[in-house]
């Protein structure tokens, strides 16, 4: 038998139409084959009014089935046996003794008559519905059926060689039938269907086509037709074809034409304004590269062959455009006649976040920074930070307004139209990236500088004032704010000392506060001097003792007792700091886990000094993946860990800390003679490739390490009777324990 | 369907005229406009309120609505800071009630045999009101030309039974049916009177006056100020006992609180025009009125008309 299902609503969001059919599928199928009611193909398809679920050879009636249940064992008080009965629907002199290693049982065998295929199906189906995963439903009129719209008819037929037979199913008051209906308005009649052949030839006879592939195709074949006749062609967008597919149930493709006084809007402007609004295609024309028409798909067929719509949609697109031309031209205006300064002061008007200021403050902050990132970038300072003061100057611009997507790529415009220098034109645009995982990095200096300082500045804006993400909640986008850094850094080959930014963005945000809260003059003239300070000591902390022991020299220091402001501030900073390192460092090992560096790895290598340099820490880590994926690689690891844990052993045991140095003299074997030499060998070439960095060339010197290490373990007893020998061995293992350390912290490697 | 004997309308009266016959006929009490400055028909108690509670309702009535932010100064061809919605409300939502508003179009003058209607996803959510529903916009050849819900929560509670919501944008729809380019210029009694009045003769000078006022002017300290006193006096309306030491009776006061509800929902968009709130403190203040709003309806579920003891 076959069967076919349709479920009969309100218009289905045209986003949700796909997965629909999908699910509608997957939950009947499973639903028919757990009742034992096999098929041999399924298949399903959705239009805006509809999901159709079509079934072919399925059985008239589920095969008999018999089911085995232990029970209780033999001798298990009434009780537990009576509710065994029960359960399982048997008599007591229908069950079986049967030995077990734990003594007799009770078994039952349960006879599962076959059911017709009906009975499963209308059960099947009322689940189905009743528990449909639509991403958002909804109740209508008296009712408490949820379904994505109003559901309005219930189409389920079983059709054998004798004919279509309706499932008998009642849900809240939908009784289930043979009828369907066509077109809203070209053929609203209803349809009586004999099979899932008959409905799709009915269907299409009723202007629906019911295969959103099919609808799809036609809209993008007509497009391409009517664009090529005139030499034109459709810009491609899958997106928004799948989407108005999921709009018509009968695709007419008009080409209609966008009025002269539009066509010098920014594409981008265009492109957005329609697809957003309209969900009308680009149309290009290849002579002049400008868009210059465009395609909507009409649902119906009429008289006039879509004049009347075509007319409507050209008029309605005009008074967008007109609005978005407007825009346009009074942003034109105003960043010619006073530059994006002006929009940025605007901003001062703007609360970025109550607790950070304004986003002029913002914008601010982030000028200071990119000025000094600049010089670690190789850009210049002072086109950084005139860069950062315009780059969001444009949020300030009527078209962003309207149209927020189009933050930064205005700003561009804007920017070159006041005829600032074009690195500066492209940070407005660039400094947003990297938006996503797979957006483009930007790799000029400016840019880069101006997209390091802006994220740097909110991570560290959000981690001052405790609005860290948490779970699945990330409001303010930390995690892509931080892995823009990671992207940034890397794909550049930036060489930044986070730390460094950081406790320097840090302690500003804290300075802010400490004003905002009134903190004593002499306190904040602490922390600024420790804010000059900072460059030169690498780290908060010690500047700010520096700076300290400076003042109290000077008898001007401002109270630090325990308990007081900036005993609090020393105290919390470097903790701050520090977690907000770590996050990035998270954040780090998911990125490079793509790249097949395993999460220990980096632990191996955020545990070694200049971890907040992340260029150096991503060298590291690469080369110590490269060499745990070679063979000598990965039993040093092994050789180092049975060092490692034979001295620390041997270090807690005796209560001292094996770390004078071993002598050749009282090797006895040659594997640890041998071992001496290739120690000091592997030294001679680690120590001048850690200094030049060349991490390859220092894991290759120690993965060298492997054969000698593991003839010493083979041949030689570390915990000998003889002191002497056992000292100098174990102090052996200390050597081998401090150069493979020298180059990662080994003992942070799983396995 | 298209009913050919129907003439075109030929003023922006006559099509709301012609909606209020519509649904007057389709069995809706044709309410009149709420006294107060709102952004949107839904605003009306009518709408807000009635959708509450187990009483039936059937409503249809134009709403002046404003959005400081859309002044364009009566420039621009589309957009005003002042205008109409027509609003209907219908509870239970009856299961024809796309066919109900299709015949509506059709009432005004449009040919269902020559137009492309679509109805897009486009659900409905009022972060000021607590409230949302799933629904679509209505597409004419492209245009929105009216927003369709089916409310599922007001003011926090859930709707039951769930009221069908239409809203048309009066201005925009009438454009598109008389074939006007700028509101403006849109014939507003019919264009034979005596004295034929345009939409412009009647709202340019208006307009002007209030996009000047709500992007420049607009005192907002004294507005930041309306608005805490408006919530103050809306949390100190329901704050008095149910019984009136007056009448003995029991009158809870739910519809002058949520005259202040409208009043602070109002403020904020004019503050939000003068472009003085930002992202975040959007949302903190977005927040204040739907608490009120979720306060109000509270408070409306326990007199007669929300249902209580139905």
């Amino acid at each position: 038998m076959d069967l076919l299902i349709e479920l009969f609503s309100e218009e289905i969001p045209a986003r949700m139409q796909a997965r629909a059919a999908q699910d509608l599928k997957k939950l009947v199928t499973d639903g028919l084959v757990e009742a034992g009611l096999t098929y041999a193909a399924a298949a399903a398809a959705a239009t805006p009014r509809r999901l159709a679920l079509t079934l072919e050879g399925l059985p008239a009636v589920s095969p008999d089935r018999r089911e085995e249940r232990k029970g209780p064992k033999v001798g298990a008080p009434d009780k537990a046996i009576e509710g065994f009965l029960r359960g399982a629907g048997v008599t007591r002199d229908q069950l079986e003794e049967r030995d077990t290693p734990k003594g007799a049982v009770w078994f039952a065998t349960i006879e599962h008559k076959g059911r017709p295929a009906a009975e499963i199906v209308a059960e099947v189906l009322e689940a189905t519905v009743r528990g449909f995963p639509w991403p958002k439903s909804m109740r209508w009129g008296v009712g408490s059926l949820r379904w994505v719209r109003p559901l309005h008819s219930i189409l389920c037929i079983l059709t054998d060689e004798h004919g279509p037979q309706v499932v008998p199913l009642e849900i809240d008051g939908l009784k289930a039938g043979d009828t369907t209906r066509g077109h809203r308005f070209m053929a609203p009649g209803e349809i009586r269907v004999a099979s899932f052949e008959d409905y799709v030839a009915k269907l299409k006879a009723a202007h629906v086509v019911l295969d959103p592939t099919e609808r799809a195709g036609t809209i993008w074949h007509d497009a391409q037709q009517k664009a090529f006749a005139l030499g034109f062609e459709v810009v491609e967008d899958a997106g928004l074809l799948a989407e108005v597919a999921g709009l018509v149930e009968w695709p007419v493709v008009l080409l209609g034409d966008i009025a002269d006084e539009f066509i010098e809007l920014p594409p981008e402007v265009l492109q957005t304004s329609m697809k957003e609004h309209q969900k009308f295609f680009s149309v290009k024309n290849p002579g002049s590269g400008r868009i210059e028409k465009f395609v909507t798909v009409a649902n119906r067929d009429t008289a006039d062959h879509g004049v009347t719509i075509l007319a409507g949609n050209q008029k309605v697109l005009a008074a967008r455009l007109s609005d978005a031309k407007f825009f346009w031209e009074n942003d034109l205006r105003q960043a010619k006649a006073q530059g994006l300064e002006a929009w940025t002061d605007r901003l001062g008007n703007v609360t970025f976040h109550n607790k950070l200021g304004s986003q002029r403050d913002r914008i601010e902050r982030i000028a200071a920074l990119a000025r000094e990132i600049a010089p670690v970038v190789g850009a210049d300072a002072d086109l950084a930070a005139q860069a950062a003061k315009v780059a969001k100057a444009d949020l300030s611009s009527e078209m962003v307004y309207e149209f927020p997507e189009l933050q930064g790529i205005m700003g561009r415009y804007y920017a070159e139209a006041a005829g600032l220098d074009p690195q500066v034109a492209a940070a407005c645009e660039e400094h947003y990236s990297p938006l996503g995982p797979s957006d483009d990095v930007p790799t000029a200096p400016v840019s880069v500088a101006v997209a390091l300082a802006d994220k740097l500045d909110t991570l560290t804006g959000f981690w001052a004032i405790d609005e860290k993400p948490t779970g699945s909640k990330d409001p303010f986008a930390l995690r892509r704010a931080a892995l823009g850094v990671i992207r940034l850094v890397l794909a550049n080959g930036v060489r930044l000392r986070l730390d460094q930014f950081i406790d320097a963005q840090l302690l500003k945000h804290e300075i802010a506060r400490a004003r905002a809260d009134d903190a004593h003059e002499t306190e904040i003239d602490a922390l600024e001097q420790t804010l000059q300070e900072i460059a030169k000591h690498g780290v908060f902390g010690a500047a700010f003792d520096v700076v300290l022991k400076a003042l109290h020299k000077a008898d001007k220091a401002p109270p630090t007792h325990d308990g007081s402001y900036l005993a609090r501030v020393r105290e919390t900073m470097p903790d701050l700091s520090d977690d907000l390192l770590a996050f990035i460092h998270d954040r780090l090992k998911v990125h490079l886990r793509e790249e097949g560096i395993r999460h220990d790895v980096i632990d191996a290598c955020v545990n070694m000094p200049g971890n907040d340099d992340l260029t150096l820490l991503v060298a590291r880590a690469r080369a110590l993946q490269a060499v745990l994926d070679t063979d000598d690689g990965a039993n040093l690891i092994q050789g180092f860990k049975r060092a490692n844990n034979i001295l620390a052993q041997a270090e807690e045991a005796d209560g001292v800390e094996y770390s004078y140095g071993p002598d050749v003299k009282f090797a006895e074997d040659e594997t640890e003679k041998a071992l001496f030499a290739a120690l000091d060998a592997a030294e001679a070439k680690i120590g001048p490739a850690m200094i030049s960095e060349d991490f390859a060339a220092a894991m290759g010197a120690m993965a060298e390490l492997r054969g000698p290490i593991d003839a010493f373990f083979e041949a030689v007893q570390i915990n000998t009777e003889n002191q002497i020998l056992r000292r100098n061995r174990l102090n052996l293992l200390a050597r081998i324990r401090d150069i493979c350390l020298r180059v990662a912290d080994l003992t942070r490697i799983e396995g | 369907m298209a009913n050919t004997t129907l003439t075109q309308p030929k003023s922006f009266q006559e099509i709301i005229l012609r909606l209020q016959n519509y649904w007057a006929e389709k069995g809706c009490a044709v309410l009149q406009p709420y006294d107060m400055e709102v952004g949107a028909g839904t605003f009306h108690p009518a709408t807000t309120l009635r959708a509450l509670g187990s009483q039936p309702w059937a409503a249809a009535y134009v709403q002046p609505s404003r959005r400081p932010t859309d002044g364009r100064y009566g420039e621009n061809p589309n957009r005003l800071q002042h205008y109409y919605q027509y609003q209907v409300l219908i509870k239970p939502s009856p299961p024809d009630l796309q066919e109900l508003y299709l015949g509506s179009l059709e009432a005004i003058g449009i040919d269902m045999a020559m137009h492309d209607i679509r109805f897009v996803e486009d659900d409905w959510e009022s972060p000021t009101l607590g409230a949302w529903g799933l629904g679509w916009e209505v597409w004419c050849d492209g245009m929105e030309v009216s927003q369709f819900t089916y409310f599922q929560q007001v003011g926090g509670h859930d709707c039951r039974p769930v009221s069908g919501e239409l809203t048309y944008g009066l201005e925009r729809l009438a454009m598109y049916v008389l074939g006007i380019d700028h509101v403006m210029d849109m014939p507003f009694n019919a264009p034979t009177a005596p004295i034929p009045l345009s939409y412009g003769d009647i709202f340019r000078q208006t307009e002007r006056e209030y996009s000047r006022f709500n992007f420049d002017v607009a005192e907002t300290e004294i507005l930041f100020r309306h608005f805490e006193d408006a919530e103050a006096e809306c949390k100190a309306i329901l704050d008095h006992p149910a019984t009136d030491p007056k009448t003995g009776r029991e009158i809870v006061m739910a519809h002058p609180a949520y005259d202040q509800c409208i009043k602070a929902s109002h403020i904020f968009n004019l503050l939000d025009a003068r472009g003085v709130i930002s992202v975040t403190e959007r949302q903190a203040y977005i927040g204040r009125v739907r608490a009120l709003a979720k306060m109000c309806a509270d408070a409306f579920v326990l007199t007669e008309a929300g249902g209580a003891g139905a």
